[in-house]
């Protein structure tokens, strides 16, 4: 590295525009990790968070939460297939709703969405997940604060991203449309799903919301027998291992492992292919453009390397020095741009989806280094071709 | 330590179009002597020096140095000869732009894998042998053409070479200060006792030099009449 460090100090005009764009590269890299990291969490957090190793949907669904379900007979057969630990109904849908503080006021307007379709009496508008959980089972969320699922019928648990929202302890959500109050007993850690925060309902509540009659079950109109059988997927926790080809087999049933589930949320698999894609692209670019200065580089050196050559350097040792010193441009403009990545990770505002995972960011970084020696490695093959000839006569 | 070309030829390309630039040249240059090398450009004088530094692989005949045949050398051992047994001082010097003069000294002990301990005071020993111990922290752009060539004469002498090959020194210099390039190389050949090949067009500087040839067409001769009346 005799030549190389020198050549850094001299040339420092040119390697810092270069190390500048790499670092801005590298900066661009975090943000969008962060961002994807974030993007991940906001979507399908609230399910990374289950206790859970599968989930298994009606065979004919695909894989997609959206157009599952499954019945009661399909849960309870696969929590008694050998390897599992435990099986528990799931439910999932989106919904909207309002909240109340007042539960008279909540009374009101849920008389309101019976009677003409929508309430008129307005709380505080929400988008929420809900999950239809059966108490006391193996998914069942601990309560952060407030009481455990099933201590109440009507009682839900909110994730505490409703509850930074405003959404307190006592408040009923009145769901719009069908006009299930929902009465907050709880919170639970930060809790995601379809970029919307989860709500914890006792699966019955669940069940009625999802397919029940506006209003719910009344004497004149009781639920069928069959809703009360229904939830979306069923979530299991199996040993390593465990075979459920036969089962979903004669079940009719479709097992897939907790990542794979992610894909069938909606959203999921388009959000992280256009990071994908995005972050590929950047790679490419980084690459291409170190291989483009280092060649240029080299170019511009090439009667330095035929002395050199011409005083008894070896091509090992011009090659040696060449990439030594686009690994600590690299490096140093990485470390740089992932460091200011960081920094702008803290003034970026609250409630966006970012979040700042330090493997995924390090494994960011180690690529940008690692495709900006193979972009340099490219001038390699011009500077072993310099004929160390051209040091003699008046080439220079 | 000494230089010895025997019958050597240097052909480039074939039949018709064959172009002979050295024509069965042989040149015998013994130790502290310093040897001229003149003739019209485009006459075969770089390719002579080309092919006594191991730079290029002569057609036919014996490149000697240091009693050893180069000819007979891989590409990875004519790079290990360039490197332990040949200086080469270039045309207009060519030294490394962002190297101080030091350093331009220390690249060759560091090219050699040698240790520093002892480097630096060689290097400044050389530095100020040439007269340019007061510039030793100057980049080649400070320096005018002189002082880089001084720094070049000190450079091709720090790895202890057997032979001194030198192309043109004194061609971007004024009268005044190429005799003192020219003086100080056969001060230095006689006094470290190194073979130096010199080429070049100024017949101003032949009186210093031990011997002259002539190279016309790619082949050498000797002219006796200038060495007698040399002045050192």
């Amino acid at each position: 590295m005799f030549i190389a460090l020198r050549d850094l100090w001299f040339a420092r005009g040119r390697f810092a525009l270069m190390a500048t764009v790499v670092g801005l590269l590298a900066l661009l890299m975090v943000l969008l990790t962060g961002l994807s990291t974030g993007l991940v969490d906001d979507n399908i957090g609230g399910l990374r968070g289950l206790p859970v190793t599968q989930f298994a949907f009606s065979a004919e669904s695909q894989g997609k939460w959206n157009n599952s379900a499954v019945d009661k007979d399909q849960w309870e057969a696969v929590a008694r297939t050998p390897g599992v630990t435990a099986a528990a109904p799931l439910g999932n849908k989106l919904f909207n709703g309002q909240v109340y503080e007042d539960a008279g006021k909540a009374g009101q307007a849920r008389a309101e969405v019976l009677a003409d379709g929508k309430a008129t009496t307005k709380g505080t508008a929400v988008d929420l997940s809900l999950f239809g959980i059966e108490p006391g089972s193996f998914i069942a969320p601990p309560p952060v604060q407030g009481d455990a699922l099933g201590s109440r019928p009507d009682g839900v648990l909110v994730s505490s991203a409703l509850a930074k929202k405003g959404v307190k302890i006592g408040d009923t959500i009145v769901l719009d449309r069908v006009g299930t109050p929902l009465v907050v007993i709880g919170t639970t850690d930060k809790a995601n799903y379809g970029h919307v925060p989860i709500v914890f309902a006792p699966l019955a509540l669940w069940q009625e919301a999802t397919y029940g009659p506006p209003g719910g079950a009344t004497a004149a109109t009781p639920l069928a027998p069959s809703v009360s059988r229904l939830a979306t997927a069923v979530a299991i926790d199996a040993q390593p291992g465990t075979d459920f080809a036969t089962v979903d087999q004669q079940l009719g049933l479709r097992t897939i492992s907790k990542t794979e589930a992610f894909n069938g949320s909606p959203g999921y698999a388009e959000e992280t292919g256009t990071l994908t894609m995005i972050k590929c692209f950047l790679y490419l670019i980084g690459a291409v453009l170190v291989g483009a200065f280092f060649t240029v580089w080299t170019i511009q050196r090439k009667s330095e390397i035929a002395l050199i050559k011409a005083l008894g350097a070896t091509n090992a040792y011009v090659l040696r020095d060449a990439l030594a010193q686009a690994a600590i441009v690299l490096v140093g403009a990485t470390t740089v741009g992932v460091l200011a990545g960081r920094l702008f990770g803290f003034v970026i505002p609250n409630g966006a989806p970012f979040s700042f995972d330090l493997r995924a960011v390090a494994l960011a970084g180690l690529f940008v280094v690692l495709l900006g020696l193979a972009g340099a490695a490219l001038s390699t093959r011009r500077i072993t071709k310099v004929d160390p000839l051209l040091a003699l006569g008046s080439a220079r | 330590m000494s230089i010895e070309l025997r019958d050597v030829s240097l052909r480039f390309g074939d039949g018709d179009e064959e172009v002979v630039a050295l024509d069965h040249v042989s040149l015998h240059v013994p130790d502290g002597e310093l040897a001229a090398v003149v003739g019209p450009s485009g006459s075969g004088k770089s390719s002579l020096l080309a092919v006594a530094g191991a730079l290029l692989h002569p057609s036919s005949g014996q490149v000697i140095v240091n009693g050893r045949d180069i000819t007979q050398l891989s590409e990875k051992e004519r790079t290990q000869a360039r490197r332990e047994q040949i200086g080469f001082v270039f045309q207009s010097s060519n030294l490394v732009p962002s190297l101080t003069a030091t350093e331009q000294l220390q690249l060759i002990a560091h090219i050699d894998g040698t240790r520093p301990a002892a480097v630096r005071e060689r290097a400044a020993a050389l530095l100020s042998a040439v007269g340019m111990a007061h510039r030793a922290d100057r980049r080649p752009h400070q320096l005018s053409g002189g002082e880089r060539q001084r720094v070049g004469i000190a450079r091709a002498l720090m790895g202890q070479p057997a032979i001194l090959l030198v192309d043109e020194p004194t061609s971007a210099l004024d009268l005044a200060r190429g005799t003192e390039i020219v003086q100080l190389l056969a001060t230095e050949a006689h006094e470290q006792g190194v073979a130096t090949v010199m080429v070049t067009h100024d017949d101003a500087m032949l009186q210093w030099v031990d011997s002259v040839h002539r190279m016309e067409d790619g082949r050498l001769r000797e002219i006796p009449a200038v060495a007698a009346s040399r002045s050192v």
